[in-house]
Order: C-alpha cells, then structure tokens, then sequence
C-alpha cells in the first residue's frame, strides 16, 4: 500500500447535482479539500455551498458552461487543484477531456484516456471484447452504414431487433424494430437522435432478447496490475431504456453464474487496460447466458447500491486509485451484506409519457436517513428543477439484510417523500415496487410496459375501496380543519364549527366530486347516527359502482386513514397537496383530485386554435407549412428537451394556418407553437 | 353541577307506545318536507337547469362552508296556505356559515311561481331579516325573482309590513354595520331591483342576472322602446356602466364564491362575552324524547327529563327547586354557553309566576340567554286564585319576559293557551327563536275548553228564551269548534302562517337551541331595564 501522503489535497469536482455533493462527501472524510464549478443557474445549487471553494464557469446550458473543457482545466489551475472527477455525464467519458488533464498535469479521476476511446464506440468496444472472448449478442458493428446493408443485417438476424448510435448512451439514439416495415422509420429516427445527440450518425444493429435482464458488474481497477469486481446490479426495470429503480445483489443469480460474470468484466477491463471505476453491462438471458453490451467508463449512477451491499466507498476507492494507491481490498476480502435499492426520483410527468418536468421544489421532505435509508441529492426546498440539466432529483437508496425487507424500506420510505411543486416519478415508483410482479422477481427489461395496467391503475374496478376512501378522508379532515380554525375564535365550541353538513328535516348530505385518472366520479357521503354508532353512507354516481351504497366509517390519526367498507377494514397513508389527494395503500399509490365548482374561469376554447408546447426546448423538426391540411394525431413537430424527443401531433383534422417556430429555435414551455383551425364537424 | 337522574324505563309499554307515536308525526313532517324541499316541481326545476342556473338549495349548499350546518327557517311557509301551491312560500331562509361567519340566508325559488312574492313569502324574507336585525348577522340575499305577486298585490304591496319593509330593513340594517350582500341570480325587477341596489354589495351573474326597474314588455307600453332583457339590466349594463352591481360572475358558482369572498372581507368578530366551557353531551340519549312525551296530550310528564336529554351533561342547577313547582327553573349549559332554562311542568300559579320573574331578573342580570320550554294549559282560574292576585302574578312575569334584554329562545313541546303563551315568550315577547314539536299545540286555549264555553254561552242564551238543547245538538255544535281549534292549533297550521320559525324533529332539539344560541350571540347583550312590576 502506499504512503498516504500522496493524497491529493485539493480535487475540483467538474460536476453539479447529486454527484458532486456525493464526491464532496467522501473527498470531506478523507480530509481532501473541494472545488465546485457552477453555471449562472446553479449559483446557489448546493454543490456550490457545499465545496470549499467554487468557480463560475458561464451561462446555464451546459456546452456553455459544464461541457467547456478549457474552463474547468483552468478553474483546477486556479484552485489549485491536483485532481479532477468528472462524475457522470459531462466530462467523464470524455476522452479529449481526459487527455487535456494528462497534458496539464492534472490526474483525470478515471480510466486512462485509451480506455475511454476503446469504449467511447460501441462497435470498436465489441471488437475489442470479441478479441478478449467476451459473449457478444448477435449483430452487426460494421463501418458500411449503407441502410440496406444494415437491413440485411437485421434481417439476417431475425426480428426483432435493435437499433443504437455507436457513439451513444442513456438510451439516446436507440430504437427497437420488430418487424422489417418498421425498419426504415425506425432508423431516421434513431439516426436523427444520434446527430443531435453526439453528433455522429453511426448505427449498430443487434438481436433484441425478448426477456432479457440488464444485469451489470461493478469493476475496479487499480495502476498494480489489481482488479476486482464488487458484484453486479440489476438494473433491468426500464423505461426508455432508462433505468429507474436498481438492485444489488441481482435476485436469482447463483454463485457459480456471479463469478462466471465477474471474471468476464474483469476480462472485459483487462483487455483496455483499464484503472478506476467501471462497469460492464451484460444482457443476461433466460437461460444463463449471457452477453456483452457494453462498458461504462465513469462511476455509475447507481453504484451506491453497490456501495451499501459491499461497505466499500466506491469514491474513496476511485480517489486512492487515482491518488496511485492499489485497491483496498482483495476480491477474496469482498462479500455481499444484505440487499439494496435504489430508486431514481426524476422530475416528470409517469402519466403523460414521461414527459420531464421543470419548476420549483417549493415543498420538499425526504425519508429520515438511517443505516437502512439514504438519500443522495443536490437539491433543497425552493431549488429550481431547470431545464439545462437532467431531471434527476434525488436518489432513494435502502438496504435491508434480504430482499423483501429491503423492499419495505423502500416502500415506506417513497411514502414518507414528499415534494410539491414540481410533478415527480414519486408516485409511479412506489407504484413499480409494490407490483406483485416486482415483489415476485418477475422482471426483465420490458418489465414496465407487460405491467403497465398494474402500475398505473387502470382498471376502475381497484377504485371500488380507494375512492369512498378519498372521499371519507376529504369527509373527516373537514373536521380537522375546523377544529383548528376554531380553536383561534371567540367561539371555540360552538356546534356552528360543525362539519356535519347538517340539515334541519333533512340527511345530512356532503356531496363531492373526484376525479380519477380524468374521470370525474361525483361522490354522496350521507352521514349517518345510530345511537352512538356514526358512520357514513358513501354512493358513487357512475356506473362502475352500479348504485352500490357502501356502509363506511374511518378516522384519521396524523396523515393515516383507516377505513371500514362495507366491512373491509384497510388503512392508507394520506398526501394532500391542495386538490389533490394521494392514497399510498399496499397495493400503490390512488391519486384523486378533488373538483371543485366549475365557475366558468377557465375558457376551454382558449387553446382550441393553437397548439402549446409542452415544455421548454429546441425545435428539432417541423414537418408541416403553412396551409398543409393534416389529420388527426399526424406528427407536425418534433421538439427536444431534456435531451429526449417530443412529438406534437395534430389534435384533430385541420388546417395549418401559420408555424411560428423553426428547426434550432429555443421554445418556452407553455408558447403557442402554430395556428391551428379544426376541420368543421359535420 | 347537579346532574339529573333520569327514571325513565325505555322498555316500558307507554314508552314503546309514545315513541311510536312521534314517530309517525317525525315522520309525517320530514315527508311533507321532502316534497316541500322539491320546490317548483319536475318541470320547473328542469326548465331551471336547463338554463345553466343551479337550484336554489344546491346555491345555498356551495354558499355555505363546506360541510357547514344550515338552520333552515318556517320550512312550512304556505303550506296549504293558498289555492296555488307554492312549497316553502318560494324562498328558503335560514342560517349558516359562510368564511366562518354565521349569515342570514334569503334565496328566491324561481322554480315556485318565478319566484314571486306572495304575503307568506314577504313575510317570511321580513322574518329572515328580522333575525338577522336582531342577531346582527350579516345578510346574503341570492335573488330570482319576478317580484311581488300581481294577483296578490294589496297584502303584499301598501302595508307596513309588505314588500317595501324589505328595502327599509336593508336601509336600517346597513346602517347598523349588518353587512347587505345581494347576489343576482335571475331576474330583479321592479322593487325587486332595489334588493342589489339597496345592497352595500352586489354581485351578478352574466346572462342571467337582470336588474331593472322595469322589464321589456313595460317599457315597450310605456314608451314604444324595444330593448333585450340582456341589454336593458344584464350583468355587462350594471357592472360596466350603471354602476348597479359591483361584481361581474362567470356563472352561479362564479357568483358564489364571490359573495363568499366578499364575506371574507367584512372583517368581524363574534363578541362572544361570556363563560364557555368544552361541550359534553347529554348523559341521556335525545331519542328518548320520542317516549317520553305522551301520546295522550293530557297525561304529564316530568320536565326535567325532557331538560336531561338538551343540556350538556344532563346537568341542571334548579332554582327555587321546593317553591312554585309547576315551573321549573334553572341553570345548564347547551353547547357550553350557560342558559337559564324555564319551563313548564304544570298549571302556573301565582308562586309559579313569581318565580318565574325573579329567575328572568337573574338571568338578565348576568346575561345568561333564556331558554322557555313550553307546554302551558295556562294560569290557574277560579275565585281563590283571582283573589290572590293571580293577575298581577302573572304580569310580573310577563314583564319580566317582555323586558328582559338576553336573548330568549322559545320551544313549544306540547300545549301553549292563553296567556300562558305570553308568559313563556310566545311570539308577541320576541323571542330570538321560536320552534314547535311535531305534537304540539298552539291556540288561545284548548278545543274543548272554547267549544265548552261558546256552548255554555248558548246554553245560556237557549235557557233565558226557555228552548231547549239536547245533548247531541250541543255535541254537534261543540264539534266543529273543537275541529276547527285542532285544525288552527296544529303546527303547520301555524307554522305555515309564521307564527314560529320551523317545526322540528325533537330528536334535533339540542342541535337547534345550540345553533340559535350561538348565532344569537353575534349580538352583544345588553343591560336590561325592567317595567314596572306591580307588587
């Protein structure tokens, strides 16, 4: 082992978010003072106040500011600094970048740049690995990107298949193709992706596993010849190709299977000679097999599920790597401890494609962290969710010594998260992690879309118990809120603070409307007494409840419901946030809106004749003019934001009247993007 | 305090027998009521829908609070009243909270005759505001209404207490700081126009509210101009350029919420001055009411466990317990405000009266409101007792009652004759509220006792020209009077006529004198200076 002394004293994190925060936590601990860089819109991000020191790079988007190699080289001179870590994204896998530090005598904390460059191309990476005997999945890596010759290959593979940018990653520039119609359409796509992307058009092909699991291996090397892996993670639950909530130790896995893939990401970092941190993906199919897919040069978002199975700290161990340090452990001395989550909280809209969501986290409160819970984070309440940057919020991370106690903590802990302000994933991860298919290890990539209906409750018949439920509990906190208005009067008990709804030679009758999913259920709670028993008499006004009145009763204790329907006993945890009310029962979570009286404010017919967008972004493609008489649901733009392609499709039949907006314009969420008159009905 | 102890067996046949009794008379009540409740009927209501308004109940329902209760008042206005029907006299009254603040309530029925003013219906609105006049509570009137009644126009038009009452009270009410919020929900014409006019408030809903003084078809007759309702008093004409209304809603609801949110606005404090304390429910069940009271109006009943079944705790601090018993006096708690509760538990007598003066004179002093349970044959006859002074008793404490200057809540739970209605705060004494019992009884004494008279008078005058009366011609001449009484003393006979403010379930009692108490207490109370009591 060597001499301490040669830890760096100062590094300079060339990163923001949760990531910086986390490197600064480690580089803290070993007593190795921080520099943050920062853009104008995170001046006061919190990685900025929690470095040491900080330097301002430029303007908010990040090829202004985060991806300027020049300036952040310039900011460690300035500090200083004796080392760089890129994080994720950004720099890190940036080989000029890398090769810049070298060049300035500044260590890169990452691989060497010759083994970003071997992977920095997913088709040379799989020559590589085929040299080194790696499994590949079929396909095509050629140079010839001749789209016939691409197709052949495809069609020489059988469908279906996938399409993916060589030089991408995140999903980006990806298309799945099952059938040959769909190739051609499939491939401008995934090409169109990859120039804005990366700037590089160039496509791989490869047989699509129907069933695969996305299983990868976390490796590490060090400058003495030392490699080891610290197991694998499951990252299979998916959407986009987009991971969404991680697992270490992959369930369902034997000893023999994690060894035999062990030793292939070692072989696989071996043969680019390859130090730090690293992760091989592997495909892992039904039957054991499983396959290259690619290597990931940087610390991965989620490695601290990695980090709480193995006790190790992975960015400790990347600073001493880098420092020239060999590993701290030997791949006899690593064991698995226990089983971890990690589940990643974004900023977007599950309900509506995924859409990502920007806006200020005017409410925010996270799980109490614990040795079971952690929270990794780079956001505070009244931050902004902008749209320069990934809108990642947080990091949910849990452990527990098996699975399903692990998955309770996560469970729980996503109940006890709260944020308003922003529209949050929260609700569709608690919604993935309480399905029945994911507690039973039922998963593979296509994990979210086979569950879909689950997840997102669409069926009406699971609303037969939550919503009677909503609206007992919108019934009983009437009373709560009284109660705590009169308590300030002059008039503390008088029966006028009643909620009761009470009529004189009347029932005593609330009625109410809430909305599911955009239907709107209108709601009679008749209160009822008889003798000391007070209970309600619930009846649903649609015919999914075919007149049914339920005999109800529940009380509230803090922000939990218990209820009785027609007998049923069940409990809920309870989130409000203005009109809308959150139902986190074992089986997911119900969200409901409570409709209030239309008064006639909001002109429906204002938006009739133009089409918004939905979000801040370029204009990637407008693929109509003026005057172009279009259909129903025909594409008429396509806009970029957050690094993800949206298309706008035509409300109706119609005609263009004017396109306000071009190909590389900036567009604010909200701008009305063209003029747009509906056919006439006839 | 002294709780009382019911003895009460509730499984006793009269019991069983009682219960049932009222029961079918709660029931009677609450059945004539939902058909009331309907208002105009089918077609009306449809017609009202149909044009984007909300009916007048659901109006009130997303005025108040939600969830908050509703003292509806003389649910029974008209009733059989007139040839026409029209349920509840075409207007719903009543109080309830709007932005935390109890307020008087007066929303026109345009589903009942167009909502036109009959007299029941004017007097009902002056009912209304008379409450509010003397509870200080701030009124909201949600009108649609074509005005007075034409049919009907000489009781509704020339006298004092007729349609132009209604404006003067606005008047005198804004000038007493009684907040006057007029939301115009439909047609305002002619003195009608004066309910948003007079207002210190007014809010009007787009292509629904009209205020005018005229309508079309007048000025077409009087000067051949041809002018739009819309155009002639729409919410565009009053908010933009009369000047009429204040406020420009979007729709009912829209309309609604703005009267709530001119609520908001009025900055007041309920001057609640007096020792409350926490509420605790009566030890007794209310329900037990249903068998106590018997279904034989003749036989008695004790009181107090009437009282165990309202007060909270069923605890009851009786005054001059041994003295004058047929009146029963003393201190409770409704809902925590202290009341002084009088009531009946016999014929009044002399010491009875006097009693009952001297606890008047109690609770006036300490500004403790009054609570009379009535059920009242009247004061004592005969030689003996006109001799002690039976009269000059019985004015001290209607006296006391007329002047005594808390608020008195008055509820008739059985018989209320003679002047036995003056000295329980009949409606002449003013009291804050005054409801019936399904079984009770109001008339100036009972039908058999007038029909004896009228038929001892006849006996009378037969005897001096020496005719002859058998006892089945003094039957049949005694029998329609002692119909027409029942008939005229029932309570939707009165009720319909206003001579109270609702009959109710007396199951509901407690909610009830709860809710009028502590709506009452909007008003300060104020010193009392009591009449001569002649000694």
């Amino acid at each position: 082992m060597q001499h301490s002394s040669t830890m760096f004293t100062k590094i300079l994190i060339a990163n923001r978010g949760e990531i910086a925060c986390r490197v600064i936590k480690t580089a803290r601990k070993m007593g190795i003072s921080t520099v943050a860089v920062y853009s104008d819109a995170d001046a006061n991000a919190l990685h900025v106040n929690m470095a040491d020191e900080a330097v301002y790079l430029g303007p908010s988007p990040s090829r202004e500011s985060y991806l300027l190699s020049e300036k952040v080289i310039d900011a460690a001179k300035r500090t200083g600094a004796q080392a760089i870590h890129p994080g994720y994204g950004f720099l890190s896998e940036n080989a000029d970048f890398c090769r810049l530090c070298e060049q300035e005598s500044i260590v890169f904390i990452g691989p060497p740049v010759g083994a970003i460059e071997a992977m920095g191309s997913k088709s040379a990476a799989k020559t590589i690995m085929e040299k080194a005997q790696v499994p590949l999945v079929p396909g095509y890596h050629g140079d010839d990107q001749t789209q016939s010759v691409i197709k052949q290959a495809a069609d020489d593979m059988g469908y279906p298949v996938l399409l993916k940018a060589t030089a991408g990653g995140g999903g980006k520039g990806m298309r799945q193709v099952w059938s040959e119609a769909e190739f051609a359409e499939g491939l401008a796509a995934a090409k169109r992706e990859a120039k804005s992307s990366f700037g590089d058009d160039t496509m791989l092909v490869e047989k699509y596993l129907t069933q695969p699991r996305h299983v990868e291996i976390q490796v590490f090397c060090d400058n003495h010849e030392n490699a080891v892996y610290l197991f694998e993670r499951d990252c299979s639950v998916q959407r986009r190709h987009q991971k969404v909530i991680e697992e270490a130790p992959a369930f369902n896995l034997s000893q023999k299977l994690r060894e035999e893939m062990g030793e292939a990401a070692i072989k696989s970092a071996k043969a680019i000679g390859y130090r730090g941190a690293g992760t091989v993906e592997f495909l892992l199919d039904v039957d054991g097999s499983f396959y290259f897919m690619e290597m990931n040069t940087r610390l991965q978002v989620e490695h601290p599920v990695t980090e709480l199975i193995s006790g190790q700290d992975l960015v400790e161990w990347q600073l001493r790597v880098a420092a020239g340090e060999t590993l701290p452990k030997t791949q006899d001395q690593l064991e698995i401890r226990g089983h971890a989550f990690e589940a990643r909280i974004y900023a977007e809209d599950a309900n509506n494609d995924f859409l990502p969501a920007t806006g200020n986290l005017r409410f925010l409160r996270t799980p109490q962290e614990s040795k079971y819970v952690r929270v990794d984070t780079g956001v505070r309440q009244g931050d902004e969710v902008s749209v320069y940057y990934d809108p990642m919020i947080a990091k949910l991370i849990v452990w527990d010594e098996n699975r399903d106690k692990a998955l309770q903590r996560l469970t729980k802990a996503l109940t006890e998260y709260r944020i308003n302000g922003v529209v949050t994933n929260l609700d569709f991860l608690y919604n993935l992690a309480t399905c029945q298919a994911f507690i039973d290890e039922n998963i593979d990539t296509g994990f979210i879309e086979k569950h879909h209906d689950e997840i997102f409750h669409n069926t009406e018949q699971a609303l037969t118990n939550e919503l009677p439920m909503a609206a007992l509990y919108l019934v009983l906190s009437l009373a709560e809120r009284s109660k705590s208005f009169a308590k300030d009067t002059t008039d503390p008990h008088s029966p006028w603070n009643h909620t009761n709804a009470w009529r004189l030679n009347e029932a005593h009758i609330h009625k109410l409307t809430l909305a599911h999913n955009d239907i709107h259920y209108p709601v009679v709670v008749e209160r009822k007494r008889m003798g000391n028993r007070r209970y309600y008499l619930i009846t649903v006004e649609h015919q999914t409840f075919q007149g049914r009145t339920l005999d109800c009763q529940g009380t509230i204790v803090g922000d939990e419901i218990s209820t009785s329907i027609d007998g049923y006993r069940s409990q809920a945890t309870i989130s409000r946030e203005g009109d809308n009310i959150s139902l986190y029962r074992s089986n997911g979570v119900f969200n409901f809106t409570y409709i209030r009286p239309d008064c006639g404010l909001n002109n429906a017919d204002d938006n009739a004749n133009g089409l918004i967008a939905p979000m801040n972004g370029t204009m990637v493609s407008v693929l109509v003019s003026q005057g172009d008489k279009v259909i129903k649901d025909q594409p008429l733009m396509i806009m970029e934001a957050m690094k993800m392609e949206h298309t706008i499709k035509a409300p109706t039949d119609g005609t263009i009247d004017t396109v306000y907006y071009q190909t590389g314009d900036m567009v604010d969420g909200g701008a009305e993007l063209l003029a747009f008159t509906p056919k006439e009905q006839d | 305090m002294a709780k009382i102890i019911s003895k009460i067996n509730s499984r006793s046949p009269e019991f069983i027998e009682n219960a049932e009794h009222m029961q079918l008379q709660v029931d009677d009540l609450k059945q004539k009521l939902n058909q009331i409740k309907q208002g105009g009927g089918e077609r009306s209501r449809e017609r009202h829908l149909s044009r984007g308004k909300l009916l007048p109940r659901d109006r009130v329902n997303e005025l108040l609070d939600p969830g908050a209760p509703f003292l509806e008042l003389s649910q029974l206005a008209a009733y059989k009243v007139y040839e026409d029907d029209v349920p509840a006299a075409g207007i719903i009254t009543g109080i309830g909270r709007v932005g935390g603040q109890e307020c008087v309530i007066v929303a026109n029925d345009a589903t009942v005759k167009g909502g036109t003013y009959y007299p029941l219906t004017v007097k009902k609105h002056l009912r209304a505001q008379t409450i509010a006049q003397e509870n200080n509570l701030p009124c909201i009137y949600l009108v649609d209404s074509g005005g007075a009644n034409l049919p009907n126009q000489d009781d509704v038009f020339p006298d004092k207490e007729h349609f132009g009452r209604i404006f003067f009270n606005q008047a005198t009410m804004s000038a007493k700081a009684i907040p006057q919020i007029a939301v115009v929900m439909g047609s305002c014409t002619a003195g009608g126009a004066y309910v948003p006019a007079m207002a210190d408030e007014s809010i009007i809903v787009k292509e629904q509210g009209t205020i005018f003084l005229a309508g079309p078809p007048l000025v077409k007759a009087a000067t051949g101009e041809v002018v739009s309702a819309e155009d002639l008093g729409g919410a565009d004409v009053h908010c933009r350029t009369s000047g009429v209304a204040d406020h420009y809603a979007q729709n009912d609801n829209h309309a609604l919420e703005l009267a709530r949110t001119a609520v908001a606005n009025l900055n007041r404090v309920k001057p609640v001055q007096m020792n409350i304390k926490p509420v605790i429910e009566p030890e007794y069940p209310v329900e037990d009411i249903y068998g106590i009271i018997p279904k034989d109006t003749k036989q008695p009943f004790d009181i107090r466990e009437i009282i165990a079944r309202i007060v909270d705790g069923s605890e009851f601090d009786e005054f001059k317990a041994l003295y004058g018993t047929t009146l029963v006096c003393g201190f409770a708690r409704i809902f925590g405000y202290p009341v002084g509760i009088i009531a009946n538990n016999g014929i009044l007598f002399g010491e009875s009266a006097q009693k009952g003066a001297h606890f008047i004179e109690l609770c006036a002093q300490r500004k403790i409101p009054l609570v009379f349970l009535q059920n009242i044959t009247g004061f004592m006859v005969g030689q003996q007792y006109e001799s002690g002074g039976i009269a000059k008793h019985g004015a001290k404490m209607v006296t006391a009652v007329a002047t005594a200057n808390v608020p008195k809540f008055t509820l008739l739970i059985g018989g209320s004759f003679g002047a036995g209605n003056y000295g329980m705060c009949g409606r002449a004494y003013d009291p804050r509220f005054l409801f019936m019992w399904p079984n009770a009884r109001i008339s100036v004494m009972g039908g058999e006792q007038a029909a004896g008279v009228l038929a001892q008078v006849k006996r009378d005058q037969k005897d001096k020209r020496g005719e002859t009366w058998s006892a089945e011609d003094e039957q049949s001449f005694k029998q329609p009077i002692i119909d027409t009484y029942e008939h005229q003393g029932h309570p939707y006979y009165a009720s319909a006529r206003l001579w109270d403010d609702g009959v109710i379930d007396p199951a509901d009692t407690r909610q009830v004198l709860g809710l009028a108490i502590s709506a009452s207490l909007n008003q300060p109370i104020e010193d009392t200076k009591f009449g001569i009591f002649r000694m």
